[in-house]
């Protein structure tokens, strides 16, 4: 391949604390992902799928092996330099939806935008547009604790995919959700992965969310365990 | 990038505007305590020096005894009239001399009476007291050598004897003297040491000695120097001339004092100086304090926000704008504080300067430095909790509960 693929995990170990007491989370990790896949992360708690997804998050580093982010090594960038990774190229979405309280799910949507130093009026347009694209057009005006817990996961879809990332990165987004709100998370996440190939790494238990993607990757022990596609969705 | 903060910062404290509000408090009691004082300190030092500059510029004034105050002139020769006039003979860059000599006399016109200071004097007084007279007129030279029976009112004495009447061409009795009057003097108000100038009659000096005093002392020599001339130069010359007539040799104390209004002035507004510096110092410290409780409160906020800060950086925020975001939300808190401080502070030294009745002089440059100095507080205190919340690791923040 002359193009790198998106995302590489080579060897990646992840060890925290030190000597005796140290917990060793992620013990060499393998794992690609290309552009426009979604793709499933399972396991059991203590499993390492959240240390998996923090580094892929770029929120953490290896602490062993490499992981490169079309093709940079991302164990080598400084703090700040990874923020403007996330900035630029991620979009998260939460178990606990992490909006802003006591603040309109319009500015929640904007934010990423602000940090982007987009123009007011752009901001506000692709922020609407964002909303739009969630269903909640009508909803801009209204704060988190006015909104139902679907409603909320949907505005920070919207916060989520509003800068167009290559990778939204979503930890149990359904985990807070009863099946009927999950479903419809479930087909906003499929849509926005089938029309605007926005790639999606997602860390579910509920295998009924996880066969919303094409591919599973199972971790049990700080290793992956499976890594199985499902050819037979609709194709991209 | 500052304007969004500026705005992400009015948001933040728009959300909370009673804590908000209690933050500033410090802020704006320190801002206003320290404009206040420095107002009102300012108000009275322009007081001291239009009262003192109200006795007449350059005005040394002659005095019996080795100091100034009651007592000092007992057991002392007093002046003479000759004493005056070798002054103005022999002293150079004098503008006025004028000798007088006081005493507390009742003054009676008609039903009314009126304990007042009655002061013997010449025309020399008004140059020297630089004091005009509002209407009738100054003496003339005869009546001045004749001791001529006729007064001078000022402003007091004229209001209490005689009310709205004229009181031209009437006559007052001063014990066994009466006099015509022939003059009111302006008002001048208070002076320096809080007696009123205006509670005074003048008659010739000659009539004064012959009829009140009985003797021919002066008691007071006053002595106008001209603008260009050193009013210190004047005051050794005139003890130099003094003590030889008085015939005070080698080592021996002056018996008398020279008094120059312009040290006085120094020294009542340097002491007035003083205490507003220390007010001010006082009040400052009320400021410092206040930054403290806004360090508090940001503290406290960002403990509270840590989960936002958590997703702020997850989004992509850099470390500098979570701190610039926090330090603009301390900065813009503390300079809101800074201007209500400055309102209240414009308004409330107004009250009490009319209170107080001292001249209201606000000075623009403390209200831009107490201004500057609360957006300072803003930054030097609000920088830690700052720093705090932009070192926040995203993993933990977001775990927060």
């Amino acid at each position: 391949m002359d193009k790198p693929p998106l995302i590489a995990l080579e060897g990646v170990t992840k060890v925290f604390g030190t000597g005796a007491a140290s917990m060793q989370a992620l013990r060499g990790v393998d794992l690609t992902i290309n552009a426009g896949e979604f793709v499933a992360i399972m396991g059991p708690s203590g499993s390492g799928k959240s240390t998996c997804m923090n580094i892929l998050g770029c929120l953490d580093t290896p602490s062993a092996g490499s992981y490169r982010f079309k093709g940079v090594d991302v164990g080598e960038l400084e703090r700040d330099q990874r923020a403007r990774l996330r900035r630029h190229y991620l979009g998260f979405v939460f178990q606990g939806y992490n909006l802003l309280s006591r603040t309109s799910a319009l500015e929640n949507v904007e934010l990423p935008l602000i940090y982007r130093g987009a123009p007011a009026q752009e901001r506000h347009a692709r922020a609407q547009r964002a909303l739009a694209a969630v269903g909640l057009g009508g909803w801009a005006d209204h704060t988190p604790s006015e909104l139902s817990g679907g409603q909320q996961q949907r505005v920070a879809i919207a916060r989520a995919i509003v800068t167009e990332p290559a990778v939204l990165l979503a930890d149990e987004p359904t985990g807070n959700l009863d099946s009927a709100r999950g479903r419809e998370i479930m087909d906003l996440l499929t849509t926005f992965n089938r029309d605007h190939g926005i790639t999606i790494v997602m860390v579910t238990h509920e295998s009924d969310m996880a066969a919303y993607a094409r591919r599973v990757v199972r971790f049990f022990d700080g290793v992956v365990a499976s890594d199985e596609q499902r050819a037979q969705l609709e194709p991209a | 990038m500052l304007w969004n903060a500026l705005l992400l910062a009015m948001r933040e404290l728009r959300r909370n505007v009673m804590r908000s509000v209690l933050t500033i408090l410090g802020i704006v009691i320190g801002v206003a305590a320290v404009i206040t004082m420095v107002t009102i300190g300012g108000g009275a030092t322009l007081q001291v020096t239009q009262q003192v500059a109200s006795l007449g510029s350059n005005l040394l004034m002659i005095r019996i005894g080795q100091r100034m105050g009651p007592g000092q002139g007992a057991g002392a020769v007093p002046f003479r009239l000759a004493d005056a006039e070798a002054i103005a003979r022999e002293i150079g860059s004098l503008a006025g001399v004028a000798a007088s000599s006081s005493q507390n006399v009742t003054a009676i016109f008609g039903n009314e009476s009126w304990s007042t200071q009655v002061s013997g004097v010449d025309n020399q007084f008004f140059n020297v007291r630089n004091w005009a007279v509002a209407s009738g007129r100054q003496f003339i030279d005869s009546e001045l050598r004749a001791g001529k029976a006729v007064c001078v009112l000022g402003a007091t004495v004229r209001a209490k004897l005689f009310g709205a009447a004229e009181p031209l061409g009437s006559s007052l009795r001063l014990q066994k003297l009466s006099c015509q009057v022939i003059g009111v003097l302006e008002a001048k108000g208070q002076s320096t040491m809080g007696t009123d100038q205006d509670d005074v009659v003048l008659v010739p000096l000659r009539a004064f000695q012959r009829r009140i005093s009985g003797n021919q002392d002066v008691r007071l020599i006053q002595v106008s120097v001209q603008d260009v001339a050193s009013t210190a130069k004047v005051q050794a010359d005139i003890e130099r001339l003094l003590r030889e007539r008085r015939h005070i040799t080698g080592s021996r104390d002056d018996d008398f004092n020279v008094m120059d209004m312009k040290e006085i002035t120094r020294m009542l507004t340097g002491t007035t100086q003083v205490l507003t510096a220390l007010l001010g110092a006082v009040a400052a410290v009320s400021l410092l304090v206040g930054g403290i409780g806004i360090m508090n409160i940001m503290l406290v906020s960002v403990t509270e926000r840590t989960r936002e800060i958590g997703i702020r950086l997850a989004i992509g925020a850099v470390e500098r704008e979570v701190l610039t975001q926090f330090l603009v939300e301390a900065v813009v808190l503390s300079s809101f504080g800074g201007v209500i401080g400055i309102v209240l502070a414009i308004a409330g030294s107004w009250g009490l300067t009319l209170l107080l009745e001292v001249p209201y002089v606000l000075n623009p440059g403390i209200i831009v430095v107490a201004f500057l100095f609360s957006a300072a507080v803003g930054v030097i205190f609000g920088f830690f909790p700052a720093r705090k919340a932009a070192r926040l690791d995203p993993i933990e923040a977001l775990r927060h509960e």
